[in-house]
């Protein structure tokens, strides 16, 4: 540094100190910026109101369909009778629009019992319980079937009804979350 | 700052913008080239605090509303929901809280600089005036965001501060009545509160852009009072100006950060940490300490109505400060006696606020209509009188040689800044 003249392609202390500072500044604007990004995320009492919820399966009769909300979204449960449990196993899988057998959408020993979201793929109504060509479910606002294991069938829906994440805690009753 | 700016920008799409919105050629000469002088003192960066505060409340304010519910059954435990759950909820509040103390920390200092340099005094009378509808915005918006939290200092803090209206003869009653929208401080009262907090910070915004502009026409003031004479007296904004508004900002937020982070209760009541309750004034009502100066003129004088008036006229008093200031000299530098009273006028404020946070008693009333005494006289007696009689110091020839010493040595590095402004010195 005895020169002090230096050429256009050497580094000064100038040089240094502006990137050093934009890479300050640039960490501390990101470190700014995440809490107000943050605090939109859901806070703690909404996620532990979203918490896992039991259901009784008790008085739910065979061929009753039972509506519940978990974390605000509707929520069908239906107790399958034998006929509906065999015209949703004996389907040409390959010809659904969404192909999914019946033996995923249930649980093991348990396929009387079908548990699905109650809102419509296509634009989100509400369908209408044992309706429509196949007994399922009939969505009233743009003519979208369903068949017993809430697999889309006619009308513009694109996916099958899905399932929420379920367990069996006993026989009778499931937790849903 | 008069007619287009010369900047040109480098690219076609930036020229084909430029001719169409010069907004970039505004900013350019606003706050890039804009000359100042090269003699202001940090006093000068409060401006530029402000202005960030600003930013800084709004932004914190308008993500707290996402949270808070404007309901009395439901407003103060929203804010404990934010405190408790809300991500960085506590943050955001005690940033939000805490900002607002900042904000008048600044504007207290601001407003001591304008008064002891001259700023007030021909050319810049409007923009003062501005500065205090700004202030008068502030302290609309600071009241309505104390009683949103609804606690007990809250609630009496809007009865106490909306039933000073009904002093008002023939009017009053009725003004009080619509601010309350009801018989007493309630729902629809927290509600518009809530909707007016919202808005004012925004019409704030706009006043400040006002003051700004206004300042650009003769352009800032400085420490020797004296106008700029030459390009030597002034520097660019950017860089000279840009940083050390950007270094003072880091040191008010370290100072905002020790309240916020470690003591962020300390300039609260606790009081407020309670629900309001109709029934129970608490012992000792204060407002927040920024309003404590005000707040001790108001009960000094023993009539209501009078009372009322000498609260409001102390802030109204400012805006004839150009006009009651009589003396030619500018800055208070230069004016010994001056400076005298001045400092016993910030002393005499300060010591109003201690009044105003003790109780009405005893010998309190007293010291508060002594210190309110002097404060009217400082505006109505010394300032007119004293530019009379004062005798004032020599001023220097120029801006230029207040800083840089004698006229060689000033235009030799006045002339290696102008002409190598990258290089070291």
């Amino acid at each position: 540094m005895t020169d002090v003249a230096t050429t256009a392609t050497e580094h000064t202390r100038r040089d240094f100190l502006f990137i050093a500072t934009g890479a300050a500044g640039a960490v501390a604007a990101a470190s700014a910026i995440w809490p107000f990004v943050s605090q939109m995320a859901p806070d703690a009492d909404t996620i532990a109101a979203g918490a896992p919820v039991d259901f009784d399966l008790t008085p739910v009769a065979e061929g009753q369909i039972v509506k519940l909300f978990w974390r605000g979204k509707l929520i069908f449960v239906r107790h399958r009778t034998k006929t509906e449990i065999k015209s949703a196993v004996e389907t040409d899988v390959a010809s659904l629009r969404d192909p999914e057998a019946d033996s995923v959408r249930v649980k093991a020993g348990k396929s009387q019992w079908l548990v699905v979201y109650g809102n419509c793929t296509h634009l989100g109504c509400v369908p209408l319980g044992n309706d429509g060509a196949f007994n399922g479910w009939l969505c009233p606002c743009h003519g979208s079937i369903f068949d017993t294991s809430g697999r889309i069938r006619q009308g513009p829906a694109p996916t099958n009804l899905p399932v929420p994440p379920y367990e069996f805690v006993s026989d009778q009753k499931i937790r849903i979350g | 700052m008069s007619g287009h700016s010369t900047y040109v920008p480098k690219s076609a799409i930036g020229r084909w913008f430029e001719s169409r919105l010069p907004i970039m050629g505004l900013i350019h000469s606003s706050f890039v080239v804009f000359p100042n002088p090269r003699n202001l003192n940090y006093y000068w960066t409060f401006g530029g605090i402000l202005a960030f505060m600003l930013v800084s409340q709004i932004l914190t304010g308008v993500v707290l509303a996402m949270h808070y519910v404007a309901n009395v059954d439901l407003a103060f435990n929203s804010v404990e929901h934010i405190m408790r759950d809300v991500n960085y909820g506590w943050m955001l509040r005690y940033l939000h809280a805490n900002g607002a103390s900042m904000f008048f920390v600044a504007v207290y200092v601001h407003i001591a600089r304008g008064l002891y340099y001259g700023s007030y005094k021909e050319p810049r009378e409007v923009l003062w005036i501005l500065g205090v509808i700004i202030f008068l915005l502030m302290m609309a918006t600071a009241f309505m965001g104390y009683v949103l939290p609804w606690g007990q200092m809250s609630f009496w803090g809007a009865t106490v501060i909306t039933n000073l209206f009904s002093a008002l003869p023939v009017v009053g009653e009725t003004i009080v009545t619509y601010l309350w929208g009801g018989f007493s401080v309630g729902n629809p009262t927290l509600n518009r509160f809530f909707s007016l907090h919202f808005l004012l910070p925004f019409m704030i915004a706009g006043v400040v852009v006002l003051h700004v502009w206004a300042l650009h026409v003769p352009g800032s003031n400085n420490p020797a009072g004296i106008e700029k004479k030459t390009d030597k007296d002034t520097l660019p904004f950017h860089p000279y100006f840009t940083i050390k508004d950007a270094f003072a900002v880091v040191c008010f937020l370290i100072f905002f950060s020790w309240f916020a982070f470690y003591i962020p209760n300390y300039l609260g009541h606790a009081d407020n940490y309670i629900e309001a309750n109709a029934a129970v004034t608490p012992a000792h009502i204060v407002p927040e300490w920024y309003f404590l100066p005000f707040y001790a003129i108001l009960r000094a004088v023993p009539d209501k109505l009078l009372g009322v008036l000498a609260m409001f006229g102390s802030i109204a008093i400012l805006v004839f400060l150009p006009w009651l200031d009589s003396s030619k000299v500018r800055s208070g530098s230069y004016r010994p006696a001056f400076q005298v009273f001045f400092w016993v006028f910030i002393a005499n404020a300060i010591v109003l606020g201690w009044l105003g946070g003790k109780p009405p008693e005893g010998l309190y009333v007293h010291a508060s209509r002594l210190c309110t005494l002097y404060y009217f006289a400082y505006f109505i007696v010394v300032l007119p009188l004293l530019g009379k009689f004062e005798r004032t110091r020599p001023l220097p020839a120029s801006i230029a040689e207040a800083v840089l010493g004698t006229s060689g040595s000033a235009s030799a590095m006045a002339g290696s800044v102008a002409a190598s402004p990258n290089t070291k010195g």
